[in-house]
């Protein structure tokens, strides 16, 4: 017998209108699936149970009453931990936030709320999302569902190891330079980067602003669909939402890739990335091509200056936005004989980690008179050559293609001695966030461990129905099945 | 332009009280992350005009409505300290 925890979405919202269950039926399936996983991932660091209890009643009840709010009534969803949640502990994995619960929702969490969306609880996440592994997370690391000497990928690792593992049917995360994509591929989900500003991010905790953007994980492409449409949209507390038709996302899931013009990036498809994850990237490109696309090859090459321009330019936006963390309105407090200033450098150096210090000095070095110029402005103006090569490319091209990450998943402890290896894994994801275009990652494959490789489709702003209707076809021709062992009926049959 | 840091003026900058030790070890490592940043004054970017939005947004505007303010002591209470409906901190100025 099917456990409800792994169905779909599509599934599962399709059982609640049929009556083959309830949404508190699901709501169990996946506490009793967190249960299990949770004593190996770490990826909740908190379980509304009391919430979800009410809202998936609230559902059930809406459904007796033939109350239709949309596909995510009664669906359990999680929340990565930097999206503010009305008296649920919000901390970004920071313990300068520990403990603090917001006095409102963000837009997103409103939103699905509003949908009747069961909201499960808050994942682990690299502190204030600056990290690739969720290594960085002041409150312990998340484990990889498929090998748990492994990391799942970060800064969303916790919403990526929730869907694959199947405590959660969906999550959304937040993407700054590949921080939905690249755990996705690492946990062989999808996980997709919208379009900037297409979904608003008032209430999501800031990193860097003019990168930041939520997005959606799921376990299939049609699901990641349902889960974008629910959130996306202008509003009216976020200034840089986009004040205008939301594209039609999923119109083309079915239409295939005949016909297309698909790009495939030099730049990543050479040094530095792993042989498997290239073979299994050629293969797709192969299957693609095979499908009716017209597939050819593209070179952006300042993609090869993008990471060091990322690397100046975020630390500048995170020092500006975390300099609110000063102890005052919320948050960490030091106790300290002297002044407020003394307090506040006191607060910040205690409840900071190390790697947020890190970009702090660094973002406030590149910000300082004198070295402006030569680094945030130089970055800048290499944002516009990687703007104005994707633009070039799009013009050939409906979409882009290349590996999400360089590697599968490595080992916990691995890279966290390095952050310059670290900072490599977003070298494919980075680009695209720097371009403010929509991106996602779907699985395709195993390497010879048994962890999965994810498979990048890139297309232009506002550019989602075509950027769903390759990645729909991509996860046709891959056929990826497989599940992570801790998902499997093995580990959960009593 | 070459890379020097004098980490204790950033750090006082960034408002952080770190130790010795600590100014030491960050120094390092922003050294070796500055050395690849530095990559970037490579590129020929004369007259190329800085990115600092990815949209050719100007100005976002939304109808003057008036609708309730979030509750002022729902934000006190989550304060490390609060009187008299203000935020409460230590003295302002030394000794």
């Amino acid at each position: 017998m099917t456990d409800l925890a792994d169905l779909t979405i599509v599934e599962a919202g399709a059982g609640l209108r049929s009556g083959d269950h309830t949404a508190r039926d699901l709501l169990a399936a996946v506490t009793t699936r967190a249960a299990v996983t949770e004593a190996h991932l770490h990826a909740y660091l908190t379980m509304d149970h009391e919430g979800a209890e009410r809202a998936a009643s609230a559902a059930d009840d809406a459904f007796a009453r033939g109350e239709d709010l949309g596909p995510l009534q009664g669906i359990p969803i999680a929340l990565k931990d930097n999206m503010c949640t009305k008296g649920v502990d919000t901390t970004a994995s920071s313990k300068i936030l520990a403990g603090w619960k917001p006095p409102y929702d963000a837009t997103i969490v409103a939103r699905l709320r509003a949908g009747g969306a069961v909201l499960t609880g808050k994942t682990n996440l690299d502190e204030f999302a600056m990290g690739s592994s969720t290594e960085n997370s002041a409150f312990g690391t998340t484990r990889n569902p498929w090998d748990t000497d492994r990391v799942p990928g970060g800064s969303s690792g916790g919403s990526a190891a929730v869907v694959a593992v199947g405590s959660a049917f969906g999550a959304f995360g937040s993407d700054t330079g590949g921080s939905i994509r690249q755990p996705a591929a690492l946990t062989g989900t999808v996980g997709m980067k919208p379009t900037y500003g297409l979904v608003s991010r008032y209430g999501l905790i800031a990193f860097a602003s003019s990168l930041d953007q939520i997005g959606p994980f799921a376990r299939t492409v049609a699901d990641s669909v349902t889960l974008l449409e629910a959130v996306a949209g202008w509003d009216r507390m976020d200034a840089t939402s986009i004040n205008g038709p939301v594209p039609p996302i999923g119109r083309s899931l079915d239409e295939g890739v005949a016909g297309l013009r698909v790009g495939v990036v030099t730049e990543f498809m050479g040094d530095g990335i792993d042989p498997a994850v290239l073979a299994a990237t050629r293969s797709m490109i192969d299957k693609l091509s095979g499908a009716g696309a017209t597939v050819g090859e593209v070179s952006l090459p300042s993609s090869e200056y993008a990471l060091s321009a990322y690397y100046l330019i975020a630390p500048a936006e995170c020092s500006a936005n975390l300099a609110r963390f000063d102890g005052v309105r919320y948050g960490h407090r030091a106790t300290v004989d002297g002044t407020t200033e003394d307090m506040m450098r006191h607060s910040r150096a205690e409840g900071f980690g190390p790697e947020v210090i890190r970009r702090i000095l660094l973002g406030t070095y590149a910000l300082s008179a004198g070295y402006y110029d030569a680094f945030y402005g130089q970055a800048q103006r290499v944002r516009t050559l990687v703007r104005d090569e994707f633009a070039a490319a799009y013009a050939d091209f409906d979409v882009l293609v290349s590996p999400t990450s360089p590697t599968t998943a490595f080992r916990v402890g691995e890279r966290a001695a390095d952050p310059i290896a670290m900072y490599y894994s977003d070298v494919c994801t980075i680009p695209s966030n720097l371009a403010g275009d929509p991106s996602m990652s779907v699985p395709v494959g195993l390497d010879a461990d048994g962890l999965p490789i994810g498979f990048q489709v890139m297309a232009p702003a506002l550019g989602e129905e075509r950027l769903f209707q390759v990645a729909a076809e991509v996860e046709r021709l891959a056929g990826f099945t497989a599940r992570p062992w801790l998902a499997t009926s093995e580990v959960h049959t009593p | 332009m070459p890379v020097d840091i004098d980490i204790a003026k950033v750090a006082n900058l960034a408002r952080l009280a770190l130790s010795a030790d600590e100014l030491e070890a960050y120094g390092e490592q922003l050294l070796g992350i500055l050395e690849h940043a530095e990559r970037v004054q490579a590129l020929p970017t004369e007259g190329v005009e800085p990115t600092s939005h990815p949209l050719p947004m100007v100005n976002g505007f939304r109808p003057d409505e008036i609708t309730p303010c979030l509750d002022r002591e729902s934000f006190l209470d989550a304060a490390p300290d609060s009187c008299d409906g203000q935020f409460r901190v230590p003295r302002i100025l030394g000794e």
